[in-house]
């Protein structure tokens, strides 16, 4: 850093530029020091062990997982469609894929409230003729997750497709391949690591996911309480025990940078001639 | 109805093409660079979308139109297109997989290729561990294992290195000399053209311009691109007619030169390069003749006559020195 701003044969670095960084810097950096600086350590284990915490880290485990099985089951396919097949409305449904990226998450919520609710646009004759109720539920959580992890994994995945191009599938159509095994034995393999990056992104968004789920689903424990809605709820009249809770997501969302580490920042773009 | 490849292929805004060959013979399709040799090999292959009929030993390809899975090609792409996930066996096996031969079957077969084309023992590799002759090598075997009935190379030797090409071109030469099918390469160098080809066959602007054997082809380029390739002075007439002649026939001389039976031209030098023992000069007098021309002269000579870009000389040929062909009636 210090021969970057120092050393560098094109001059110093301008502190014009250099105090807005530390600032964005510090942005990011004193919350999270805060956070581990006022958590009480001693109670750590005794909360981490309470029966509302394991309950709702079990649920976040779960419907995160859910949430990555869904995109993998959908999403791929989508992802291929809009990466291979040319259609009319093509950019309008990529377009849609994004639009749960700059949604609000608790519009997304009452979108789904509206569309899944009991008496919703879907969910009420779902109702009438299954008896089957979505919201409130632990599939509604799951539902809310992939709605909102779902641009995540697609733009992942599409990414890759189009990366490794056309030219392999045309390859081994000529060799006598079928579309779909060419799919799973050409076009899959080369993306596997965007279906794994996307995969591990939108995990890391379910495992976040507060407003929709809130929203969607409700807050009850055992049900549809995941960590982020435990910690919201404790945070109105316990903040300590709040903020030894968020220390937990705090190390879970650690853990997944370490893996996206190679994957993602490995590839900081690198200056001409580096 | 005879066997080989007939095909009369319309890809609009890009190729307009008619192509005869016999059943085992190899035609080498040159042309400069957006001429529509890759079009052409992608259409015959199926894989972009043509107008226009293709019969492959006596069968239609495009009457009811055949998909690029059924076509029977065996498809060489430009640049290394091995699936880079699979080992070297299983990607020539995949293939055979494709169109349902046990894995056991399909895996020794695979082998077998992989044995004829001398990388037998490379087999358990990946593609990113393969050097570029052997991965060219693969793929080949790749694209044989299948017995396809039209086999596409699309620049087989590019990328590789000189002594690597020079192998893998007489070890392909060999290979085709045995195969049956109808092969079409498309290249950038004479030297292919000249040594796997029975007919060449040259593209400029998605149309034929030229076809015939190697040797009268590049005896009597009709096309610019040729003559470079083939390092001959070409000039064309009013008439259509063509008349060649060789850079070393080429005299370069600073004042117009004396002597009735010679063609000349005054220009002014272009560019100087070396060309085995002579500098190669090149001459543009596209005032005159209407391209550059090409002398070669002797380095002493270049240096007498104070060659550099820009000076003003004078070419001549001796009309004996100059060959001419095509024109009205010569056809």
């Amino acid at each position: 850093m210090s021969r970057a701003a120092h050393g560098s044969p094109l001059g110093r670095a301008p502190l014009v530029l250099l105090v807005p960084a530390g600032a964005a810097v510090l942005l990011l950096l004193v919350p999270l020091v805060s956070l581990l600086v006022v958590t009480p350590w001693a109670r750590l284990p005794e909360l981490v062990a309470s029966r509302e915490v394991l309950e709702a880290l079990r649920l976040t485990g779960v419907a995160s997982l859910a949430t990555v099985v869904l995109c993998l089951l959908v999403g791929t396919p989508l992802a291929w469609v809009l990466a291979r097949v040319e259609f009319r409305g093509r950019s309008l449904v990529r377009a849609l894929v994004t639009v749960p990226l700059v949604l609000p998450p608790v519009v997304a919520g009452v979108a789904l409230v509206a569309a899944l609710g009991r008496s919703g646009v879907v969910g009420a004759p779902l109702r009438d003729l299954t008896g089957l109720v979505v919201p409130y539920t632990t599939p509604a959580v799951v539902v809310a997750h992939t709605f909102v992890a779902m641009p995540f994994f697609v733009l992942s995945v599409e990414g890759a497709l189009r990366a490794s191009g056309e030219r392999y599938d045309a390859v081994a159509a000529s060799l006598g391949a079928s579309r779909w095994t060419t799919f799973r034995r050409v076009t899959l393999p080369l993306a596997m690591p965007g279906v794994v990056a996307g995969g591990v992104l939108a995990w890391a968004r379910s495992l976040g996911e507060f407003g929709a789920t809130v929203t969607f689903a409700g807050n009850y424990p055992g049900v549809t309480q995941t960590m982020p809605s435990l910690i919201y709820q404790t945070l109105q009249n316990d903040r300590e025990t709040a903020q030894t809770i968020s220390i937990v997501l705090l190390g879970v969302s650690i853990l997944v940078l370490a893996l996206l580490r190679n994957r993602w920042l490995d590839r900081a773009p690198t200056g001409p001639g580096a | 109805m005879s066997g080989g490849l007939h095909a009369r292929l319309h890809v609009p805004g890009r190729l307009d093409a008619e192509l005869d060959a016999d059943p085992g013979s190899v035609v080498a399709v040159i042309g400069p660079n957006g001429a529509g040799k890759t079009t052409l090999l992608t259409a015959l292959a199926g894989v972009v979308a043509a107008e226009g009929h293709v019969e492959v030993d006596g069968r239609s390809w495009t009457d009811p139109v055949v998909g690029v899975r059924e076509r029977r090609v065996g498809w060489v792409v430009q640049g290394q297109a091995l699936f880079p996930h699979l080992s070297a066996r299983d990607n020539v096996a995949f293939g055979l997989r494709a169109r349902g031969v046990r894995r056991a079957e399909a895996a020794d077969r695979a082998q077998a290729w992989l044995d004829r084309l001398g990388v037998g023992e490379l087999a358990d590799r990946r593609p990113t561990r393969l050097s570029g002759g052997q991965a060219q090598r693969v793929t080949i075997a790749r694209a044989l294992v299948t017995e396809p009935r039209l086999l596409l190379l699309d620049e087989p030797f590019s990328g590789l290195d000189v002594g690597v090409a020079a192998a893998l071109r007489i070890e392909l030469a060999r290979h085709l000399a045995s195969y049956d099918g109808v092969t079409l390469m498309v290249t950038h160098d004479a030297l292919d053209a000249l040594t796997l080809a029975d007919r060449v066959v040259v593209l400029e602007d998605g149309r034929v311009a030229q076809q015939g054997t190697p040797g009268d082809v590049a005896a009597r380029p009709r096309t610019d691109h040729v003559a470079r390739l083939v390092g001959l002075n070409v000039l064309r007439d009013d008439a259509g007619g063509f008349t060649a002649f060789r850079p070393q026939d080429v005299v370069v001389s600073p004042t117009e030169p004396d002597g009735s039976a010679r063609l000349r031209w005054a220009g002014r030098v272009a560019g100087l390069t070396p060309h085995g023992d002579a500098v190669r000069v090149q001459v543009d007098t596209r005032a005159g003749a209407g391209v550059d021309l090409l002398a070669d002269v002797t380095p002493a000579a270049s240096a007498q006559l104070g060659l550099s870009p820009g000076a003003e000389v004078w070419v001549s040929v001796k009309a004996t020195a100059t060959r001419t062909y095509g024109g009205p009636g010569a056809h």
